[in-house]
């Protein structure tokens, strides 16, 4: 249970609870508190993986979502998680994780050999070695991506749940450090409706690791009081492991809440993860700073890191990084740490300064302590072993500080904490389409502009210092507070901290260029995807002067850490390649999300079953479900598709059911066909100016069919429409149209007519519909209605009736879709399921048989009526679909102007026509090419393509819908129709109308 | 996501609505004395402006009702919304 590098008692970790795990199959012991990443440090496990492309020993470099090197896998199978950080994995008993890591040994890496030939692998190699010969990439990719490679993605379904939460607030506080935190106080004293979200598993930002007081506290003591006061306001909520991953527009923030990662056991009554869609009316963003590294020679061996990462696992966790620990900087923040370290019982064996003589109290504080400070040195290159850091080789610059010209010797150390300045965290401002602005005094980009209501405050506005961030977060609360209207309350005092000199930092991306040959080995940039500083001078030698075509060509920031780390100092040293200022090169765009998101998260529950998408049933459903119907999707409806009997298959029940209605009768369920109810005075206008025909003269009780053509003259929907009264109608659209066509409808008439007295009613629900077809449907129709007359004379065809059935109101249609006698009756929809069965009941004598849509689709083709959608593109005009008598000439209609276009008439538009095929058992697959001629010779000139395809048994042969160029005057001529296989296959183009083509039977 | 202020329902998501494009173009009442670029012009032709756009939304999961707005392109802010068939309100 030893932890060699665990101090006595630093830290929060909970050193009653010690916890055991396990890392690549060896099982260690961390303490409850600890994140994978400190507990592992703790246990002096230096390499945690293999690099991306050359297959280097990799260590823990960050502390936090930053890191780029310490990426691992959890649980097995479906609960696998892969590409996590160690430094962001909380502790818990029985963890067990796993390098991710492109080859099977950690330790002797097979393929390391490509370290070696690293220089036949430079940026852009992938472009420059495996576009030619192109037929050769198969051979490359395997071993590519055996090289390659982050991970598995889980197996199975996933066992978890996830959660959406909509949020309104008044102010939302992204990160729960100090100037977060005063700047929540600022606006929950003002009676606002607070949010503040901080992405770690304890509120605190930097105060979780400052050694400084404040008000005379210690920092913990501060953060508690100020969070309990915070509590106790009703309308102020904190949450803790939530990150804003985006930050959208009108001050849409989407934040990622991580539930149950840090629990042993999994519940499956807690979600795992819960996503919040916050509307926010002003936005605090408090996110902090990640410290910048500087980039030299081998500064990927395991042990060089963050020195804020240092101080974090010491002051947090109680972790020494390293038994003798270096430093390397630019400005006074590592001194802290080091002072620290002396503290806590650690070895500091040097700092390495760039600046000459720095003067500020804590420098001179360490310089008291004898920590030997190497002022006016830079550390030139790393060096050390799979066993990770040995010794950094020290050097001294020229005074432009350019070129490196004297060797200082070496530093003998296991660990080197590198701090090169802060890179202010300003994606969220760079999301939200503000312009990080390179401010050359601070060497940082910090946030530009604001354009929504949005303020950054403390680090992430680049101020570093504890008082400023006080500063800065009492001004973004009391003005958030004003933008959302509040009334400011007490506003806190600022927090007394000891204010000490500081010295300036001074910018250095890269250890300039060596005269002495110290050490040649790669600089990186991007630890993640080992991007070198020398890929970067390769782009800018090949000409690529934008940051934004840098970054593609070298996969510089494209890892799964987007760049955290390596992106700044990737533009600085592209900017001093070029030969330009930085904050001229600017930066990569920064886009959500901020850290990676579960795919979990962002389907919520809607994802698989029934809320993926809602399903639509008819009320007669369950009788289709009882007599065994096979179902088919029409939108969202559920369709009986066929009803098999016994071993019937699809085709024998299809050919039973045709044979029935043909002969018998039959019953469609046809509920879930669009109807829109149409009242008022103007009813007629309106149906005269979107369908392509006349309404004012049908006469009531009478029913038209009608095509309704959108703007540009192409048929959009059709349908019959009954007069129920003067001023009243009932229209039906096809299943799929409804909702469409009422939108058209309403649109119309609100933006366009608003004059027209018509009120719209969509009563697609409230009406089931039963429909028969057949010959003997007359017959059953005179059992169910005793009372009324259903002769030809009375009921003609294309009429509507009111009656009572069971003493509710139905309607009676005598129309068909089928080419049959036939009949619909509409009841309330809560009848329908009787009114079905006692169909069934009364037509048992004469056989009555239930058909599907698949039947529906076969008597209607045979018929050649159209299906909007399926013979139809959207590039169909009524003269197209040879149904010129149904447009209008003496009145104006929706699409009448572009109909009657020159362009319209042309005898070469394709055209709706019947296809028989030379083989009268071969059915053409829907979507056939159709062309004039049998050989083929390129370029194949398309005449065409088949809509509706089918066996039809009354035939007695296939039948097939067509559009064909010029088809309607080619009746009897040959097209050919272009089959997957090869098969080239004759048809002969005829009228679409395959079956009783005077229409006797239906109007019988 | 955009928040849109119904006119008739208050702010909601951008998700409730759906977008009818440029506002304040006239069904011509007689299309057949067009020629066809008239007719296209009507029919096909619309603004891209980089600024102010009048257009038309549809409260579509909601109210249904249709109301005009005017929106920026750059900022995406929403600087008015006015009825159906009102004029559209001054701005400086």
């Amino acid at each position: 249970m030893t932890q060699m590098l665990r101090t006595p008692d630093a830290g929060h970790v909970k050193r009653t609870r010690p916890i055991s795990f396990t890392f690549n199959k060896r099982q260690y012991w961390g303490f409850e508190g600890d994140t994978l990443a400190s507990a592992l440090i703790a246990n002096n496990v230096r390499v945690i993986r293999r690099s991306f492309k050359f297959h280097r020993p990799r260590g823990i470099v960050g502390a936090w979502s930053e890191e780029p090197n310490a990426i691992v896998e959890i649980g097995a199978n479906n609960t696998r998680v892969p590409n996590l950080r160690a430094t962001q994995i909380e502790l818990y008993q029985g963890l067990v994780a796993h390098s991710v890591t492109p080859s099977k040994w950690l330790r002797f890496d097979t393929l390391a050999i490509s370290n070696v030939f690293s220089g036949l692998l430079p940026a852009g190699f992938y472009y420059k070695t495996f576009m030619w010969p192109k037929s050769f990439w198969h051979r490359y990719e395997k071993r590519i991506r055996r090289l390659a490679g982050l991970g598995y993605a889980p197996s199975g379904q996933d066992i978890d749940t996830y959660d959406k939460m909509h949020y309104f607030c008044d102010v939302l506080v992204v990160g729960g450090g100090p100037s977060g935190l005063i700047a929540a106080l600022t606006v929950a004293r003002s009676g606002g409706r607070v949010l503040l979200v901080d992405d770690q598993s304890e509120i605190g930002g930097s105060l979780l690791s400052k050694t400084e007081t404040i008000s005379g506290k210690l920092a913990k003591y501060w953060l508690k009081d100020v969070i309990t006061e915070l509590r106790s306001y009703p309308d102020v909520r904190l949450l803790k492991r939530a990150t804003a991953t985006g930050y959208y527009d009108h001050n849409f923030v989407v934040i990622n809440e991580r539930l149950t990662d840090h629990l042993e056991h999994h519940n499956e009554r807690l979600r795992r993860e819960r996503l919040w869609r916050v509307r926010a009316k002003e936005v605090i963003l408090a996110t902090g700073a990640i410290e910048r590294p500087i980039v030299f020679c081998s500064n990927d061996i395991p042990g060089v890191m963050l020195a804020s990462a240092i101080r974090i696992y010491l002051l947090r966790y109680g972790v020494l990084a390293g038994s003798k620990v270096a430093f390397f900087t630019n400005n006074d923040s590592v001194y802290h740490t080091a002072l620290s370290l002396v503290e806590s019982g650690g070895e500091v064996v040097g700092i390495v300064d760039i600046r000459k003589n720095p003067k500020s109290t804590i420098v001179e504080r360490a310089r008291s302590t004898g920590i030997p400070i190497y002022d006016d040195h830079v550390v030139v290159a790393a060096r050390g072993g799979f066993n990770g850091l040995k010794k950094v080789q020290l050097a001294r610059a020229n005074s432009q500080g350019d070129l490196i010209l004297t060797n200082k010797g070496e530093l003998k150390c296991d660990t080197l904490g590198v701090s090169g300045g802060w890179n202010p965290v300003v994606h969220l401002h760079a999301q939200s389409g503000g312009r990080p602005e390179y401010d050359q005094s601070a060497g940082m980009f910090v946030p530009g502009k604001s354009v929504q209501s949005e303020r950054s405050v403390g680090a992430a506005k680049g101020h570093i210092a504890l008082r400023e961030c006080f500063v800065d977060g009492v001004e973004a609360g009391k003005s958030a507070a004003l933008g959302a209207d509040l009334k400011l309350g007490q506003i806190p005092d600022i927090p007394f901290t000891i204010a000490e000199s500081s010295e300036a930092l001074k910018p250095m991306w890269e250890v300039p260029p060596s005269q002495l040959n110290l050490h040649n080995d790669k600089s990186f940039v991007d630890l993640q995807n080992d991007t070198t500083a020398s890929d970067l001078r390769l782009a800018v030698r090949e000409g690529y002067t934008a940051i934004e075509h840098v970054k593609r060509y070298t996969a510089l920031g494209f890892g799964t850490d987007q760049g955290k780390l390596g992106n700044i100092n990737g533009a600085g040293i592209v900017a001093k390649y070029l030969g330009v200022d930085i904050s001229e090169l600017g930066t990569t765009r920064f886009r959500p999300n901020y850290t990676p998101v579960t795919f979990g998260a962002i389907s919520g529950r809607s994802i698989g079953g029934y809320l993926f998408d809602p399903v639509r049933k008819s009320p007669i459903h369950e009788w289709h479900v009882m007599a065994g119907a096979a179902f088919e999707n029409v939108g969202q409806w559920k369709r009986p598709w066929y009803y098999p009997r016994d071993s019937e298959t699809m085709d024998d029940s299809v050919k039973r059911e045709c044979l029935a209605v043909r002969g018998g009768v039959g019953a469609l369920d046809a509920s879930t066909l669009g109807k829109i109810e149409i009242r008022g005075p103007d009813a007629s206008t309106l149906l005269n100016r979107l369908y392509t025909n006349s309404w004012s003269k049908l006469p009531v009780g009478r029913c038209r069919y009608g095509l309704m053509l959108g703007e540009d003259g192409m048929v959009m929907d059709d349908g019959v429409t009954a007069r129920i009264g003067d001023n009243h109608y009932l229209m039906t659209t096809t299943t799929g149209g409804a909702g469409p066509v009422l939108t058209w409808m309403e649109r119309w008439l609100q933006t366009e007519w608003p004059d027209l007295k018509v009120y719209l009613t969509s009563v697609t629900d409230q009406w089931a519909v039963v429909s028969l077809a057949g010959p003997d449907s007359r017959r059953l129709m005179a059992n169910l209605y005793p009372d009324l007359d259903f002769s030809e004379e009375v009921f003609p065809f294309m009429s509507v009736v009111s009656a009572s059935y069971v003493g509710v109101p139905s309607r009676i249609f005598r129309i068909s879709f089928s080419g049959e006698l036939g009949y619909e009756i509409n009841v309330p929809a809560n009848y329908g399921y009787s009114l079905w069965s006692t169909i069934m009941k009364f037509g048992e004598s004469l056989n009555i048989t239930p058909y599907g849509t698949e039947t529906m689709h076969i008597l209607r083709a045979e018929k050649g009526y159209i299906i909007v959608g399926q013979d139809t593109d959207g590039s169909v005009t009524p003269h197209d679909l040879g149904m010129d008598w149904i447009v209008s000439k003496n009145k104006d209609f929706i699409g009448k102007r572009s109909l009657f276009r020159e362009d319209m008439k042309r005898d070469n538009r394709k055209q709706f026509v019947g296809l028989e095929t030379d083989d009268p058992l071969l059915i053409l697959p829907e979507g056939a090419q159709l062309t004039n001629e049998q050989n083929r010779s390129i370029p194949v000139d398309m005449v065409g393509h088949v809509t509706s395809s089918y066996m039809s048994v009354e035939l007695n042969r296939s039948i097939a819908l067509a559009l064909v160029k010029g088809g309607i005057k080619r009746h009897g001529g040959k097209v050919y129709a272009h089959l997957i296989d090869g098969r080239i296959v004759p048809a002969t183009i005829r009228s679409p109308n395959f079956y009783d083509p005077k229409n006797k039977r239906q109007e019988a | 996501m955009l928040q849109i202020e119904c006119p008739w329902c208050g702010p909601r998501d951008q998700s409730e609505f759906s977008c009818g494009g440029e506002a304040h173009i006239s069904r011509p009442l007689e299309p057949d004395a067009l020629d066809d670029i008239e007719w296209a012009d009507y029919l096909f032709f619309r603004k891209n402006p980089c600024g102010r756009h009048y257009e038309q939304w549809c409260h579509i999961f909601g109210c249904r009702r249709w109301f005009n707005a005017i929106r920026d392109t750059v900022t995406y802010k929403f600087i008015a919304y006015y009825e159906m068939g009102a004029n559209p309100p001054e701005l400086d």
